[in-house]
């Protein structure tokens, strides 16, 4: 018996598909944003008061504020050091295995525990922690800084330091695909550095820029954890205050929180492949 | 480009190089941290200085009951990770040998994948979660959590088997296939072999991935923890150098699994280099 191709290929795409379809969950999360909530249980349901109790709530304006004030800080500062990294490793590294090799020393934490990770600035930034012990010996000053540690700014370095690959990895790889001679016809040219890299550069590596962005904005958006440790609790997002909603079994109000951030991450996405398309660097 | 390898090295080497030392300080710096901490001794606590050394902690972290069911989470854990690494590898070398032909529907399981690879893992837990409640099934590790991570390492493996498949020459198949082989004989003796080394990738992606998930599995592991949940229930409640110690041992886990991927992809390819080129018959193969 002879299989078609066409046919050979649907059975191989199969297991794929039918995992993504089975445990994509949207539909129900749809569903349960419908339901009425007694304050006790779920009721199956068509009701808007989910949606309107989201919308019109004073809380959801200021944790979507919070929320995006951290993915564009977030996103600003891991796109300057991403793309320097990056820079560095694809035309200032000439030998390919030592591009390799640092690059790879830049992966090796993403395949570790993002939550040890987190923890790992609590003895860093705490009250007697390494960097306030090292700034009172130096003289810097005489009391511990208060402010490193549960804070905006220590939310910050946390997502920093747990996100910058994901803009690494895709920019140096737009980079690396980047024809050397272009660069050194420009430089002939008497291109000043930077106008190689603004007129150069930035527009051959935007579709790795736009990935990697998407990665940045997406995870930040998504993020509950980081910022309940990191802040103390003082401060939240919007994942955060879903995930407390969960905990206290409010599903239907959860469910429908959880589909408007899905809208609004997924018009973030839009918006930016809207700028660069991307379509040709990843299916290419 | 000839004159700017010979030359001395532009001063923006040097700046940047600098920049890229203090990046990898960052990355790595807090991290060796609290290494070092989960070595304090039985008085010492969760920051500098050291107060003495000892295992202390490492020992709490097996006997005493208040770190909770560890040993139980650990070993759910690395089940769970050979799961889906096993899966991962298997389903997506298919997908990616169903990508080379053209077929109707293929975007649609490439952004499928992609959307489910960007979709905040809270709400993918949330998803399985409500839809296992529908359906009145139990959420377990084994089910609805090993389906949950799936979305999130499959859509990995798919790009790993896209760039793999990329670089891949099809004329090895076509001379074996003008040989006489069967199509199965060429998937065993010659694509698989040459997908190897990409294989091993998928592979350190859906362990490490599954080892260390934490959003996803949150809601759909049902009534027992995995390892990061656990790490989760501790950094809210112990406040003792325990914590780092469970950090270390989780870490090196990571380490282990790390180096014996990147060790034999290592080794594969050095040996593949070594070969003399041009001549990849079977008998140099035995000879080697």
């Amino acid at each position: 018996m002879k299989v078609s191709p066409t046919l050979t290929s649907y059975l191989q795409v199969g297991p794929l598909l039918l995992v993504l379809l089975l445990f994509f969950g949207i539909p129900l999360l749809v569903a349960y944003s419908f339901f009425q909530f007694d304050g006790l249980d779920s009721v199956p349901a068509f009701d808007f008061v989910n949606y309107i109790d989201v919308l019109t709530s004073r809380v959801t304006l200021s944790l979507y504020l919070k929320t995006l004030y951290y993915a564009v800080v977030v996103w600003a500062i891991t796109l300057l050091i991403g793309f320097t990294v990056a820079y560095f490793l694809a035309f200032h590294v000439k030998s390919l295995i030592w591009q390799m090799a640092l690059l790879l020393l830049c992966t090796v934490p993403f395949w570790t525990s993002n939550i040890i990770r987190m923890i790992s600035w609590i003895p860093f930034l705490g009250r007697n922690g390494i960097f306030n012990n090292a700034l009172i010996a130096a003289g810097i000053t005489d009391q511990p800084l208060e402010f490193l540690l549960f804070s905006d700014f220590a939310v910050i370095i946390a997502y920093v330091h747990l996100f910058t690959l994901f803009m690494i990895v895709p920019i140096f790889n737009s980079m690396a695909r980047i024809d050397k001679s272009l660069i050194e016809a420009a430089h002939d040219g008497g291109a000043s550095a930077w106008s190689i890299i603004w007129d150069i550069v930035i527009p051959l590596s935007r579709t790795g820029i736009a990935l990697g962005s998407i990665f940045v904005i997406t995870l930040v958006m998504g993020d509950f954890f980081v910022v309940k440790v990191m802040s103390g609790s003082q401060s939240a997002s919007i994942a955060m205050a879903m995930s407390n909603q969960i905990a206290m079994v409010q599903y239907p109000p959860a469910a429908a929180s959880a589909v408007i951030l899905l809208i609004v991450v997924s018009l973030m996405v839009a918006a930016i492949l809207r700028v660069v398309d991307v379509r040709k660097e990843i299916a290419g | 480009m000839q004159k700017l390898q010979t030359g001395k090295r532009p001063l923006s080497f040097y700046v940047l190089s600098a920049f890229f030392g203090l990046f990898v300080l960052f990355l790595y710096g807090p991290m060796s941290a609290i290494y070092i901490l989960s070595f304090q001794g039985p008085s010492g606590g969760l920051t500098f200085p050291m107060r003495g050394w000892s295992l202390h902690w490492f020992d709490a972290l097996f006997s005493q009951q208040r770190t909770g069911d560890f040993a139980g989470a650990f070993t759910r854990s690395m089940i769970l990770a050979a799961m889906v690494l096993l899966l991962t590898v298997a389903v997506s070398v298919v997908a990616g040998l169903a990508f080379r032909r053209r077929f109707v529907g293929a975007a649609f399981v490439f952004y499928l994948a992609v959307a489910s690879l960007i979709m905040p893992g809270l709400l993918v837990g949330l998803g399985v979660g409500l839809t296992f409640q529908t359906l009145g099934i139990q959420t377990r590790w084994f089910a609805s959590a090993l389906g949950a991570q799936l979305t999130w390492t499959l859509p990995f493996g798919m790009l790993i088997m896209f760039a793999v498949f990329s670089r891949f020459n099809r004329a090895y198949e076509e001379a074996a296939r003008d040989l006489g082989a069967t199509n199965w004989q060429i998937f065993l003796w010659v694509v698989l072999p040459i997908l190897f080394p990409g294989m091993i990738a998928v592979a350190l992606f859906g362990f490490t991935l599954s080892y260390d998930e934490f959003p996803r599995t949150l809601l759909t592991s049902g009534a027992t923890n995995t390892l990061p949940m656990e790490i989760w229930g501790m950094t809210t409640n112990v406040t003792s150098p325990a914590l780092y110690a469970l950090g270390t041992v989780t870490t090196l886990v990571s380490f282990i699994a790390i180096t014996l991927a990147l060790g034999s992809i290592a080794i594969i390819q050095w040996r593949r280099s070594r070969r003399p080129p041009g001549i990849t018959t079977h008998s140099t193969k035995e000879q080697e």
